[in-house]
């Protein structure tokens, strides 16, 4: 094959052939494709091979997109998620209906109750009170839950849990977390309890942080926005953005957000979510910044990453890969 | 032709260079020679003056890079490419006596002789997550909207249509229109843009 015998004919209509590959490729992808369709793809692809670099190029940017990004949630603050919404609150429903089910018969009983609800690593879970309100809780998550004519008390023992509170203030809904603890005052919140630090998010509403038994700690209210770090004797608040507030959700929709994160950060995040651990040995991989919002089970698909894109080094050694330079 | 020949002697050494396998060069096609399109949309815009044969040449020397690594995949594929590149458009200069001569005077100035080093992987990886992010917004809206509930969300072509009360052909349009800008913006977009953080 030359160059004079076959330009000619294809400098003519490189864009035709680009949309009738793309024609083939979204139908080859998205919709149903029968052995008829797969003639007719490979007879079209025969014909000529600008027919068939065309198609490779296009199926291989749907393929990139897709495991590029393992994306799951709209990207941009601009795609607006509230399409998505719809579908979420399906499924939030069904798990409340499940945790109904599941826990929620000793609410019938009258007088305290107390019930213990845990998710495994990489679970989620819903639990619906009686009294309307919502936790839903991240991986590994334990806490306990006593409700009673005058209060409402839970544990968050530990992990990280969403909390939707219905409020009545002849009824005070109090988290404890360690020894402190978050006072409802009407309100979503997000709480998450790691040893020595207790994170709070609030998104709604007004909580009062205190701590029993440190007096010095004092209180503290959040209003809505505000994102509380505590520690032993400390707390300090800041303002996060809406946008920062919904990704620090995101796990309520299976994904972690990372935005220019280190590598070795967002391994620890996508660790709490897998049996599977990732390790990242030396520290100029550790280094490495990424972007990009992940599925928070799909750690093949990470490693996938972190090798063929970022060209690392992964190793399997069975209940764990060790990523390195 | 001896340009051809020229380009591809590098299989010469290369011990009893067996007939590769259309799958086989589809892989090393989109490994190796898709991520060069940056670069290679640059050295067409600043050789040949009239931006709008830039899509046929690219595709013309898709194909010669093909059809040559059916015969034998080239080992060095960025000198393969952008060589094939220069002999095309000198042929094409050649053959049409259209652009003058100067307008591939430069040709030889550029570093195609050598297989630079390729820039940080891991800089461009990252820039392409994000890049893929800016991508999917500059999608018109309706177009992205139905690409990342298709790409996204997992949702058949049939179920958007339902959804959206859309025809089919016409989500089918729009799966298309979106599935083309993507590729353009992942292996079309300059570089210098991709290095945005």
């Amino acid at each position: 094959m030359t160059a004079d015998s076959t330009t000619p004919a294809q400098s003519h209509g490189a864009a035709q052939i680009e949309e009738r590959a793309s024609h083939w490729v979204q139908k080859k992808h998205f919709w149903g494709w029968t052995a008829d369709d797969q003639v007719a793809l490979d007879a079209w692809l025969a014909q000529s091979p600008a027919h068939r670099v065309a198609y490779l190029r296009l199926d291989a940017a749907l393929n990139r997109s897709n495991r590029l990004a393992a994306l799951k949630a709209p990207l941009s603050a601009r795609a607006a998620p509230a399409k998505f919404r719809p579908y979420l609150s399906k499924l939030v429903a069904v798990f409340a209906l499940v945790a109904l089910i599941g826990g929620g018969i000793s609410f019938l009983n009258p007088g305290p109750t107390i019930a213990t609800y845990s998710t495994q690593v990489g679970a989620r879970q819903t639990v619906a009170l009686a009294d309307g309100t919502h936790i839903e809780m991240n991986t590994n998550t334990r806490l306990r839950v006593a409700l009673s004519k005058t209060e409402r008390k839970v544990w968050l023992e530990k992990g990280e849990a969403y909390f939707q509170v219905t409020h009545n203030a002849k009824r005070p809904f109090t988290v404890y977390a360690g020894d402190k603890q978050v006072v409802d005052l009407g309100t979503k919140f997000l709480l998450r309890h790691e040893p020595g630090r207790l994170e709070v998010n609030l998104l709604e509403g007004q909580v009062e942080i205190g701590s029993e038994k440190n007096a010095k700690l004092g209180t503290t209210v959040l209003n809505p926005g505000d994102s509380a770090i505590v520690t032993a004797n400390a707390v300090s608040v800041t303002r996060k953005t809406s946008r920062d507030i919904i990704e620090k959700l995101g796990w309520r929709r299976g994904v972690v957000t990372f935005d220019r994160t280190t590598l070795a950060d967002a391994v620890t995040e996508l660790n709490r979510y897998n049996r599977h651990k990732l390790i990242v040995t030396d520290p100029a991989a550790a280094r490495i910044t990424i972007g990009g919002t992940f599925d928070v089970n799909n750690v093949e698909t990470f490693i996938d990453i972190a090798r063929e894109d970022f060209g690392l080094k992964t190793q399997n050694r069975g209940d764990e890969t060790v990523i390195s330079k | 032709m001896a340009d051809n020949h020229e380009t591809s002697s590098e299989g010469i050494n290369a011990p009893l260079a067996a007939p590769m396998t259309a799958p086989e060069v589809d892989d090393w096609f989109v490994r190796e020679v898709l991520p060069l399109e940056s670069s290679l949309n640059q050295f067409l815009h600043r050789n040949w003056r009239n931006a709008s044969d830039i899509a046929d040449l690219r595709q013309d020397i898709y194909v010669q890079v093909y059809e040559a690594a059916l015969k034998d995949l080239p080992l060095r594929p960025r000198q393969f490419v952008f060589t094939t590149a220069r002999n095309l458009l000198i042929n094409r200069v050649r053959r049409e006596q259209i652009v003058s001569i100067e307008a591939v005077a430069d040709l030889d100035l550029m570093e195609i002789a050598e297989d630079s080093p390729a820039p940080d992987r891991a800089v461009i990886a990252r820039d392409e997550l994000l890049q893929l992010q800016v991508a999917l917004d500059r999608l018109p809206a309706r177009h992205r909207e139905i690409f990342l509930m298709a790409q996204i969300e997992g949702l058949a072509g049939r179920q958007i249509a339902e959804r959206l009360g859309l025809a089919e052909s016409t989500v089918s349009l729009h799966l298309a229109k979106a599935t083309r800008l993507i590729a353009d913006h992942l292996y079309g977009a300059p570089k210098d843009l991709r290095r945005e953080p």
